[in-house]
């Protein structure tokens, strides 16, 4: 018999899921536990229609040869692009709305809970699923050992996206414990951190297990990231429910306290989750594109190194000019100086690496989508250490430079390192032999960097315009501009930020599509990257 | 694993691993990386003297500078009240006609008003004091409680029907439909009355009836005329201008359950001189009598 100790696993956590909602102790709690009931219960049929009833006979053979798990890597794939164009749709939906505030449906699709959804379901749907895809990917082959924990890592990636469902209901019923990037309450917070142990044990066993005798730097990235990711989950979430059968926790910390927490995790969901996790993604992906070796091996030693020691302390400068006591502004900037070049180390091993390969980027746009992305990795990493310098941050701080800031550095360097490991890992995990099209890919580069483009170079003249109107003083010393008149100010700059957005929306549909034709195993015919005088790839007989 | 090699296109030895067939060039950290890197460890240390930096059980370390946040806005805070001391202190002795009549008195408290207007009033009254639906507009000479400098002075500093001043203005329209004191063609009626007052389409028959039972429920306060009162904030109903709307729907509303406008006592949260340099600005407005 196989899936039978799941299905009633399952089945009676939708049996428990029922009881709480009927015991439950406010109407926001049973809605929400009745979702949970509802998606158990149907998970539990699904479970149950394949178990087979059968005595055991020959194990179902495997439908790859490469000894690998990768049906789980195959469901991360298509879940990554799936949350990440319901994220960009919402990421898209919020700009407008804040454009034309009349878009704001009430109570659901309000501004206020669609904002997270849009948050979470970049960072964590779309980007979570591509770090857990791609570590299961990487862990896999650098370590020459199938993952450890048989179906685990299924439980791994159902379990999280369970978690992204009943994180995005509870945001739209208005459940939140209103913090930045941790909205979701106690009982969410519980399903993560069991979820994301079960990932730790997964990707550790495997390099445990491992067959090579060194670990790759890949590797190292992608834990740091998890070890992190738990760390910061844990504390930053420490919270005393009010009843175990309702929604409302009252977090461990208060005031300021709470405030420097809440960025130290903040932060540092930006230093392990978006640049550690991803930078152990470029660190496969890249060379395995451009086909070379790592550029410096001691770079990289010792840029990981001085990143994870010195991210964990760079919070405090989201804090600049508050109640937060002097002492830790000065450390929060520091670090986040000191911060600059072991960023910058990864973007320069990732370059360097093309050393020697550089041509290549004339007929490989997935090259380029990876170049670009280490492009904008590197600007947005020297753009947050100029920031966090307090006097920068006086007039940053607040205004829709930092919205610029995040997102030169989520579209462009999150995004697409992930759009460059997408499409090298389709052909391989489906045996096409190709990619549907690579001009398609090439449109997609040329959407999203302008989308990006546009979308940043708006948002510094927005914030800027902000921060200088918000601090303008009149020669004898009074305020002269209202806030409500800063707004309407930076009206256009809105608009086109939606369209920046849109763009880059539609490069992620047009990937969608590309990705979905080559699933099904179609070739678009297309004269070849760089021309008709491309050299053949196929040796002359 | 493979042993050490030497990379074909970059001469450099790779560092003998493989996996999954990437190697790694044992390149040396670029110089001016790591120059780049010292330096800003350098600069950290430098500012770290500079500024308080170092947690110490009760306090920390001061630095060099002994500057804080807290210290530098107390010092902001006082050159800018040090330069306008003068000023201020004739605004503070002088009373509103006075400072009306005086140019520089007059031009500092219009500015004055002005930028209070913006972080205390916009919310409600709108950021050029066009008001919106139950919050008046400053900008015209309608006035609810008097326009002189004296009474918007007045109203500023105590507020409207607020619980936290005794000298807020204070005044109450009955609810003359839910608390059936009219019944409702009444009430239709004294609507067609009061459309016909402020020169709009009405029926005749209606509003005579109308007329009558305002007389005996509405003058009172309104005025026989409807032209208000404003000793108790009733609004002169034969103008064009309305605090709530002038269609017929909802002066019906008005009259079933009127709406009340509250205003808080700035007198609680702003100085003298700032209540006197926005009475000033929006007297200067264009409404001011």
């Amino acid at each position: 018999m196989r899936n039978h100790p799941e299905a009633i696993l399952v089945g009676l956590a939708a049996l428990a899921a029922m009881f709480a909602a009927a015991f439950s102790q406010d109407h926001l709690f049973q809605t929400h536990i009745t979702i949970l009931c509802l998606i158990l219960a149907g998970s539990t049929i699904v479970l149950l229609r394949r178990v087979e009833f059968a005595a055991p006979g020959k194990p179902l053979p495997e439908r790859n040869t490469s000894g690998y798990m990768d049906d789980v890597i195959r469901y991360g794939v298509i879940a990554t692009v799936f949350w990440g164009i319901v994220g960009f749709l919402v990421g898209v939906a919020i700009a407008a709305q804040l454009a034309w505030p009349e878009l704001n449906l009430q109570p659901y699709f309000n501004f206020g809970r669609l904002r997270p959804i849009h948050t979470s379901a970049v960072i964590f749907a779309f980007g979570g699923n591509a770090l857990i895809a791609t570590s299961f990917y990487v862990v896999q082959r650098t370590c020459r050992a199938r993952l450890f924990g048989g179906n685990l890592s299924w439980f791994v990636f159902w379990g999280y996206q369970l978690f992204i469902v009943m994180a995005a209901t509870g945001y739209l019923l208005g459940i939140t414990q209103s913090k930045e990037y941790a909205e979701p309450e106690w009982y969410v917070d519980i399903w993560l951190t069991i979820v994301w142990v079960a990932y730790l044990i997964v990707f550790m066993g495997t390099i445990i297990k491992r067959k090579e005798p060194h670990i790759y730097v890949a590797n190292w990235f992608y834990l740091s990231f998890i070890v992190t990711v738990a760390m910061l989950h844990l504390v930053n979430n420490a919270a005393v429910p009010v009843s175990f059968l309702g929604v409302k926790s009252y977090s461990a910390f208060s005031g300021v306290q709470d405030a420097l927490t809440q960025w130290w995790y903040g932060h540092n969901a930006v230093g392990f989750f978006l640049t550690a996790g991803f930078l152990g993604m470029m660190y496969y992906f890249v060379p395995k594109q451009a086909n070379r070796p790592v550029f410096s091996y001691r770079l990289s030693i010792i840029h990981f190194w001085a990143l994870i020691f010195l991210y964990i302390w760079a919070g405090p400068h989201h804090l600049h000019y508050t109640a937060l006591p002097d002492w830790a502004q000065t450390l929060g900037m520091v670090f986040s100086i000191m911060l600059w070049m072991p960023s910058w180390g990864g973007m320069i091993n990732g370059l360097m690496t093309l050393q020697g390969a550089w041509d290549k980027l004339r007929t490989d746009p997935i090259l380029r989508m990876m170049v670009l992305s280490l492009a904008f990795y590197g600007m947005s990493t020297f753009e947050g250490p100029m920031m966090s310098i307090k006097s920068v941050n006086s007039l940053s701080h607040y205004t829709d430079w930092t919205i610029g800031h995040v997102h030169s550095g989520a579209l462009g360097w999150n995004g697409m390192v992930t759009f460059g490991a997408l499409y090298y890992l389709v052909p391989k995990l489906w045996g096409r032999s190709q990619l549907y099209s690579l001009r398609l890919v090439n449109w997609h580069i040329w959407l999203a960097t302008l989308g990006i483009v546009v979308y940043a170079s708006v948002m510094w003249v927005a914030g800027i315009t902000q921060g200088l109107m918000w601090r303008e003083y009149d020669d004898q010393g009074f305020l002269v501009n209202s806030f409500i008149e800063t707004v309407s100010a930076i009206h256009p700059e809105y608009v086109m930020r939606t369209a920046g957005g849109g763009l880059y929306l539609a490069g992620a549909l047009v990937m969608a599509y590309n990705i979905w034709r080559t699933i099904r195993g179609d070739v678009r015919e297309e004269v070849p990257m760089g021309g008709k005088q491309a050299p053949s790839t196929v040796p002359a007989e | 694993m493979s042993d050490r090699e030497i990379d074909e296109t970059t001469g450099v030895n790779t560092t003998g691993h493989e996996w999954d067939g990437i190697k790694e060039l044992d390149n040396p950290m670029p110089r001016w990386w790591l120059w780049t890197f010292y330096a800003t460890i350098v600069f950290a240390i430098g500012y770290v003297i500079y500024y308080p930096a170092i947690p110490l059980m009760e306090s920390s370390t001061m630095g060099i500078s002994g500057q804080t946040n807290r210290l530098e806005l107390k010092r902001d805070q006082e050159e800018a009240s040090l330069a306008r001391r003068d000023i201020i202190g004739k605004i503070r002795q002088t009373d509103l006609s006075g400072i009306r009549s005086d140019e520089n008195l007059f031009r500092f408290a219009v500015a004055g008003g002005a930028s209070a207007y913006k972080v205390y009033c916009s919310q409600c009254h709108g950021s050029g004091g066009q008001g919106a639906s139950g919050f008046p507009n400053l900008n015209d000479d309608d006035w609810l409680w008097g326009g002189d400098l004296d009474t918007i002075y007045t109203t500023i500093k105590h507020g409207v029907r607020n619980d936290e001043d005794d000298d807020a203005r204070d005044s109450q329209m009955p609810a003359f439909g839910a608390d059936e004191i009219l019944e409702r063609d009444e009430i239709r009626a004294v609507t067609q009355y009061v459309l016909s007052v402020s020169r709009q389409e009405h029926d005749a028959e209606l509003a005579a009836v109308g007329q009558e039972l305002f007389a005996d429920n509405c003058a009172a306060c309104h005025g026989e005329n409807a032209a208000g009162n404003r000793e108790i904030g009733a609004p002169n109903l034969s103008d064009a201008v309305s605090l709530y709307g002038n269609t017929k729907e909802l002066i019906e509303a008005q009259i079933i359950q009127p709406k009340h406008g509250v205003m808080p006592p700035w007198q609680q949260r702003l100085s003298d001189e700032t209540i006197k340099q926005l009475a000033i600005y929006v007297h200067s407005k264009g409404g001011g009598e």
